[in-house]
């Protein structure tokens, strides 16, 4: 039983790290690589939710030697998880290119010392 | 060859995603505008057409690629997705109408190729949304919808560096939410097999009360909460509205957060049943007190304001508590008068965000302390932004009044003490509006203009589309066959279709 | 997966960037183990594309501009702490009635997975499921994630796009952005050493065979593991190696700016053209089986398009947030050159 959750379990772990990495640091890289920690975490649930004990990738295998047809793992999850990962990639950009203008305009990237300024939002 | 018509509800979808592109190709400063606004007044078309046919003949389901679902990707127009559709489009057309003008005093001319380019996305991203019949398919366009949102927000810059890190905090907070929904929808996943929409909802009630489900049910809450700025969670829109250019302020304003409210009726009635979502998740008592708070903290907020989009900002963080409330409310007027409010509200604060871009454009501030006198020099702009006040507390026959009013009668539907404390708690909120509008009045009227300036109005191109705003706010509070009418059909068929 | 934890525990109590960026490429990379063990061979080589690839480019392209020391800060945020304990127990509370991982009888695998594993390679005819589906039966959502990452080509250009060209190249030199802070020196398009022979020679060597690798997996996407993104993530890292070795103007003489938005728009336009010519023969958006007289072959066709447009806008995309945050050094260079004189 208990080694049956143990992907979930992990996922879980990785995940409440990277949402106390976000909320606690006020490094804005910082929050961001948290951020990425936090979206690995879920494409690690849905891969596993994919998996068949047992199973081979799920591209047709075209000699079976043994007469025995495989098992495939869901290739769906995969898809999911190959969107997520470029919508993962496009966030991390977006922020990144962000953080770059902050600190051009406000000389810093840690958000203490931007909300300590006379105008820092 | 088939018709065109019954290409309609992916159209709606790719005319302003395919514009996209080309409008990222296109130089100059009147070309980039011209296409962009072209392309929403399609879509706006599409749309009507599709609420219409909608409306006489039933929801409309469209196979993508032509693969049956639970397979393929399904959109389904009911009469709920079509009425966002309308009103996205809508208010996307006239804020753009606007924006020819407005736009050039915020963002550099190279780069309005761009810029409205990802206005086009953003609008892609919030129909994609509406119209979309898969969980997962919601998140990819919540996704198009936020990223282009994120750097819209980011090209107020220019006004004030501010907007950056406004920018860089939804970020953060927006994808988070995004990725709670997507864990949700994961965890449903993982329960049912599916990703449609309605064949979802055909298969939870066997594994109602099992955990994941209601954990999935939390995060999807949680996560679109987020997106709606739904208190506690609203502390980035605040931000992103005040610093973000005008045009952006005002369509976002008028849409973006309609759309993640959309998305939690959709969750609570058609997915969840609201027999679930009432009854064994007790979503009343979540979010009943929540949308309580939502007016009555947020009003007084906004009261003690010094920046007037600021302000307008905090406002709507408690018109979503009207909103919330009418949703928690469980019964079909509460959510009729969500529906309302949803497109009263949509209207009205367009309207008032656009003539306070008037202002904006005219005297390049929107504190208070720079608008002393507004009302004589500015007195067409000025009179249009206190209607609009009028609407947002509700003074009879304006559109705030009516929503105001199915929401009363919902809460007096709920009788004993509690209906009638809820009743006390709206006068209250409506007491605190007035004051907030006040205190603009009190500014723009009964204090003397700086003596160097003189009268001057905003141009007709800002001047037009806001007055369409504002006095369409009131056609719609007079005549409201159409709004009411729509919701309370709507309201009936998602209370007895789940 | 110990090492996962380990990993990620790292990251965020250390407390150079430099060094948590690191982490996060090596978590990343093992993460792409884990997906090889767990089936996922696509989503494995993606990841180790994108997130121990790109994701650390782009991060270190960012330190390099913005710094890399973390200001000291030991304190313990209790707040967070019990939203994280709590969002934790939640999920920890809901996996004891999740299926068990695994099992072949779950719903995951008996609603409707088994479609695409049964009939896919009769439907459309493409050994790789997972391109099937990809492309086909959920091409809307290829096509939507083609859309994100071109939007966030967009917001990268608007956010980060120099305001002025910069006024000769030759002025292009080495200046210091921040020393202090950083240790490392300015202009980025500097980057390219022209006096060290090895890497001039071996990335001569290599470049080639990346491209041709890169073409190999969009082109094989259909039968292994492999796709349009995937080879676009290829290929845009080839040209990104040789700008950084051969320094950065030569790859602009290559492709520049203005080929790179045309790219990352008709990427996005193929796709989308695919979809409306099959609209225009009759079927639904999307719908490849008209494309051709016999639906297997339309599927192919199909197919290939749609992986050539993801391939296009991937790569361009790449380039372009690469080009960008270069193209912002240099403008910060600049900038300190004209306060200096």
């Amino acid at each position: 039983m208990s080694i049956g959750f143990f992907n979930y379990w992990v996922f879980i772990i990785l995940l409440m790290i990277g949402l106390y990495t976000v909320m606690s640091r006020s490094n804005l890289i910082k929050k961001m690589i948290g951020l990425s920690l936090f979206q690995i975490s879920v494409f690690l649930f849905y891969i596993s939710m994919g998996k068949v004990s047992g199973g081979t990738a799920p591209i047709v295998v075209e000699n079976i030697t043994d007469g025995v047809a495989p098992v495939y793992s869901n290739p769906l999850p995969h898809v999911l998880i190959l969107t997520a990962i470029v919508v993962g990639i496009a966030t991390t950009a977006l922020g990144l290119s962000l953080v770059v203008r902050i600190r051009e305009s406000f000389g810093t990237i840690d958000e203490d010392e931007i909300l300590e300024m006379k105008d820092g939002a | 060859m088939l018709s065109l018509s019954s290409q309609y509800p992916i159209l709606v979808a790719i005319v302003p995603l395919m514009a996209a592109p080309i409008c990222a190709l296109l130089r100059g400063k009147t070309a980039p505008w011209a296409f962009t606004t072209i392309t929403s007044a399609c879509t706006f078309y599409i749309s009507i057409q599709l609420l219409f046919s909608v409306a006489s003949s039933g929801p409309i389901s469209y196979e993508l690629g032509g693969w049956a679902p639970p397979w393929g990707i399904e959109y389904v127009v009911d009469l709920l997705s079509g009425f966002m559709l309308v009103l996205i489009s809508g208010i996307s057309t006239g804020v753009l109408l606007y924006a020819r003008e407005s736009i050039t005093k915020e963002v550099a001319p190279q780069q309005l190729g761009l810029f409205f380019t990802a206005y086009l996305l953003a609008l892609t991203g919030m129909l994609g949304i509406s119209i979309t019949g898969d969980a997962f398919n919601v998140f990819v366009f919540l996704e198009i919808m936020s990223l282009s949102s994120y750097a819209l927000i980011a090209m107020g810059e220019r006004t004030d560096r501010r907007a950056l890190t406004a920018a860089f905090q939804y970020l953060i907070i927006g994808t988070v939410g995004a990725t709670f929904y997507l864990i949700g929808v994961g965890l449903i996943y993982l329960m049912t097999g599916t990703l449609n929409i309605a064949d979802i909802a055909a298969r939870l009630p066997e594994i109602e009360g099992t955990r994941p489900i209601l954990a999935a049910a939390g995060f999807i809450v949680i996560g679109i909460g987020i997106k709606l700025a739904l208190f506690p969670f609203h502390v980035w829109l605040p931000n992103s509205y005040t610093y973000a250019p005008n045009i952006v302020t005002a369509f976002f304003a008028g849409t973006a957060t309609k759309v993640g409210v959309y998305l939690l009726i959709r969750f609570i009635f058609t997915v969840f049943g609201e027999n679930y979502s009432f009854g064994e998740l007790g979503l009343t008592d979540i979010l009943l007190p929540l949308g309580v708070l939502a007016f009555l903290t947020m009003s007084s907020v906004a009261i003690y304001q010094t920046n007037i989009k600021r302000l307008l900002a905090y406002s709507s963080v408690a018109q979503m508590g009207y909103i919330i409330l009418g949703i928690s409310l469980a019964s079909e007027s509460g959510l009729t008068a969500a529906i309302l409010h949803i497109f009263n509200h949509a209207i009205v604060k367009t309207g008032l965000f656009l003539s306070l871009g008037c202002m904006f454009f005219v005297v390049g501030s929107t504190y208070l302390k720079d608008l002393e006198g507004i009302g004589k020099r500015m007195p067409i702009t000025t009179f249009g932004f206190v209607l609009g006040g009028f609407g947002l507390i509700g003074v009879p026959l304006t559109p705030g009044f009516i929503s105001k009013w199915y929401l009363v009668v919902a809460a007096l539907e709920k009788g004993s003490i509690i209906g009638y404390s809820l009743v006390a708690l709206l006068m209250i909120s409506s007491l605190l509006a007035v004051l907030y509008i006040w205190r603009v009045v009190e500014v723009a009227y009964f204090r003397d203009p700086p003596d160097s300036v003189v009268k001057r109005e905003a141009p007709m191109s800002l001047l037009v589309p806001t007055w369409i705003f504002i006095l369409g706010s009131f056609y719609f509070g007079i005549e409201t066959s159409f709004n009411v009418g729509i919701a309370k059909v709507a309201a009936a068929f998602l209370m007895g279709g789940a | 997966m110990l090492l996962l934890i380990a990993g990620t525990m790292a990251v965020l109590l250390v407390r150079n960037l430099f060094v948590a960026t690191m982490l996060l490429g090596i978590v990343s990379f093992t993460m792409a183990l884990i997906f090889i063990s767990l089936d996922a061979v696509d989503v494995a080589f993606t990841e180790a594309a994108v997130g121990a690839g790109i994701s650390t480019v782009l991060y270190i392209g960012t330190l390099a501009l913005v710094g890399s020391q973390e200001k000291d800060q030991p304190k313990f945020a209790a707040g967070p702490m019990v939203i994280c304990i709590a969002v934790g127990a939640v999920l920890y509370y809901a996996t004891y009635e999740m299926p068990p991982f695994g099992h072949a009888d779950n719903p995951v695998q008996t609603h409707v997975g088994p479609r695409y594993i049964q009939d896919s390679p009769t439907e459309i005819g493409v050994p790789n499921m997972v391109t099937s589906v990809l492309a086909s039966y959920r091409g809307y959502d290829t096509f939507g994630e083609v859309t994100v990452i071109f939007a966030a080509g967009i917001g990268v250009l608007l956010i980060l796009r120099q305001r002025r060209r910069r006024k000769n190249e030759d002025d292009e030199t080495d200046v210091p952005l921040d020393k202090g802070k950083t240790g490392r020196s300015g202009s980025l398009s500097g980057l390219g050493s022209e006096h060290d022979l090895i890497p001039h020679v071996i990335a001569k060597l290599l470049i080639p065979f990346i491209f041709v690798f890169a073409l190999y997996v969009q082109f094989h996407g259909d039968f292994g593991p492999g796709g349009g993104f995937q080879a676009g993530v290829i290929f845009a890292a080839g040209i990104i190696l040789y700008a950084l070795v051969f320094s950065l103007d030569l790859a602009r003489s290559v492709i520049n700016e203005k080929v790179i938005l045309f790219l990352i728009s008709a990427g996005v336009l193929l796709y989308g053209g695919v979809g409306v010519a099959s609209m225009l023969l009759g079927g639904n958006f999307l719908d490849y089986n008209v494309l051709s007289s016999d639906p297997v072959a339309g599927q192919h066709l199909g197919i290939l398009l749609v992986e050539l447009g993801v391939g296009i806008t991937v790569t361009a995309a790449m380039l372009a947030i690469f080009y960008a945050f270069v193209g912002r050094a240099d403008l910060i260079a600049a900038k300190a050159e004209q306060e200096k004189n």
